[in-house]
Formats: C-alpha cells, structure tokens, sequence
C-alpha cells in the first residue's frame, strides 16, 4: 500500500548534525522564529522611517523605567534557567526543580507586569488603533505635546510586544511541564533533552526582547 | 545510585552582571541631551547586538556547540539582513 511506503522509509533515520532530534527540531524551529520576528521588526522599520511623524520620542507614551525593570527580570530568568541547566548536567535534583521553579516565577512575573503596563497605557488613551477620544493623551497631542496621529506607532508596539508576551507565556505553560517531569525525577545528569530544549527556547524569547527593547522602547 | 560529573561550566553569572550592566548603559545612552539622534541610535544597536550575542554565545550555549549547529543557528541571519535592508532601501534611496 502507498501509505506503508510512506510510513516505513527504505533506508533507516539518522540523525544529521550529530545531536539529539528534540534539540535539532528546536533550532529549526528557531530558525522560522527568527523570520518570523524579522517580518515583525523589518514592517516596523519601515512604517517608522515612512510615518516618523507619527512616533513620540522615547518614554513620552510608554513607561520606559517598568520595562526597564521588566528587562531586568527577564535577564535574571535566563541566569536562572541556565543554573538549572547547569545543575541537572551535575545530577543535582534540587538546584534543577529550585531554579526551574525561580524560572516561571519570574517569568509569570514578566507577563503580569506587561498586562498592567498594557492596561495603564490603555487606561491613559493610548491604543492599537491610536488615541482614545477624550483620553489624556489625547489632550496631550491637540495641545501639541504628542503626535497629531499615532495610529501606526499603536498597532506596531501592540503587535510586537504582544506576540513576544505570548512567546513568553508559551514558555511559561511549558516551563510547568518541565518542572512537573522535573519532580516527577525524569531528569537525569545524563538524560536532560527537555530542560535543556526548553532552554534554548526561553533564551531565544530573551534574545528576541533585547533587541525589541532597544527599537521599541529606547530609540 | 546517579553519577554526579564534574562539569565546567561556561561564567554565568558574570555574563548575567554584563547584561544587567549592559542595559543600565541602554537607559543611560538613551537619555542623554545634547547627542545626535544618529549616534545615539548607533550606540543603542551595538549595546543590544553586543547582549544579544552573549545571550547566544553563553546562555544558548554556541560558543561550545559544533559547527553544524553554529551554522543552522545563524543560517537566517543573513535573509534578515536582507529583508530588512530591501524594504529600507524604499525610503533611503
């Protein structure tokens, strides 16, 4: 049958670069994360160099010292679950489920504090369609303090900034699995595949939000 | 009973410290009066390419990854790069 020979390949699977194929598939899958966000920044650059007119400067709108702090948080998670990397390859059990356990908090604590930093802009007028009618900042800009129209600068921050939380909150979701396998004592200073692909995943959304923090927030 | 290797491990904490110093330099470059937006925007690039690559290097684990790896982790660098500079290239020249 032609779904037999699809099933059951004439030659036998190997592996390709000479590392386990969880780790493989996450680099691939990397791979397309990398594109994916480059579309994200490549329309943004765009919209931003056409419509400048449109952007206020830095820390006019958004509230640059909580992401700074939000920054910070994220950067210690990935320290954390480095460290927990690194315990698991020494066999040590506790160091894995402390620092995997330190990694969600902080990482849970990331995504609260970008849920109200939305509310207060929202609360403020500032929305992914522009200003709110009525709002403060709309005040702000018919005195001419603001833009006119930031309707772009809007929809570009909510998008990108909401698909990186979204990321992080996958992270988060799957980070509760890994440390639920982690008590459980599936991890072992010999096979740790899932803490270590969950790894690179989490570092991969810090790398992501490094540069995001710099073009979104600071530039 | 579970062996428990001695493994050297890569200076993680310090590469923590560097970030963290790393984007104090961020908050700071960002406000500063009287620069050029241009070198401000420079300045600002480098610093994040610079913590982004530690991040890679150290936290990733790519310094100490074989080559096939470094190659598939940096293989859509360059269509980035491309994408990026073809749809600027509509608006600077």
């Amino acid at each position: 049958m032609a779904h037999a020979a699809v099933m059951q390949p004439p030659v036998k699977a190997e592996t390709g670069a000479g590392v386990y194929n969880e780790k493989l598939g996450m680099w691939v899958f990397l791979g397309s994360e990398v594109m994916f966000f480059t579309a994200l920044i490549g329309s943004y650059l765009i919209l931003r160099v056409a419509q400048p007119g449109q952007w206020a400067q830095p820390g006019e709108i958004l509230n640059v010292p909580i992401t700074a702090v939000n920054t910070f948080f994220l950067i210690c998670s990935s320290v954390t679950m480095v460290k927990a990397f690194a315990s698991i390859q020494e066999g040590n059990q506790q160091g894995l489920k402390l620092y995997l356990i330190l990694t969600v908090i902080i990482g849970a604590t990331f995504v609260g504090i970008q849920i109200y930093e939305y509310s207060q802009l929202i609360h403020h007028g500032f929305l992914p369609s522009g200003y709110r009618e009525g709002s403060e900042l709309a005040e702000h800009a018919a005195a001419g303090e603001l833009p006119a129209a930031i309707g772009l600068y809007g929809s570009t921050f909510f998008t990108m900034t909401g698909f990186h939380g979204f990321h992080v909150t996958m992270g988060v979701i799957c980070m509760l699995f890994v440390t639920w396998k982690a008590f459980r004592g599936r991890y072992t200073a010999t096979d740790h595949r899932g803490v270590e692909v969950i790894g690179l995943y989490w570092h991969f959304v810090d790398l992501v939000w490094i540069i995001l923090f710099t073009i979104v927030y600071l530039i | 009973m579970e062996q428990t290797p001695h493994v050297k491990h890569p200076p993680y904490v310090w590469v923590w410290v560097g970030l963290a110093v790393l984007t104090g330099l961020e908050l700071a470059v960002a406000f500063l009066q009287h620069w050029s937006k241009t070198a401000i925007i420079i300045i600002l690039v480098l610093l994040a390419v610079w913590k982004a690559l530690l991040v890679a290097l150290f936290y990733m684990h790519l310094r100490f990854e074989r080559n096939r790896i470094r190659l598939l982790a940096i293989a859509p660098l360059p269509l980035a790069v491309i994408l990026v500079v073809a749809v600027l290239t509509e608006y600077v020249f």
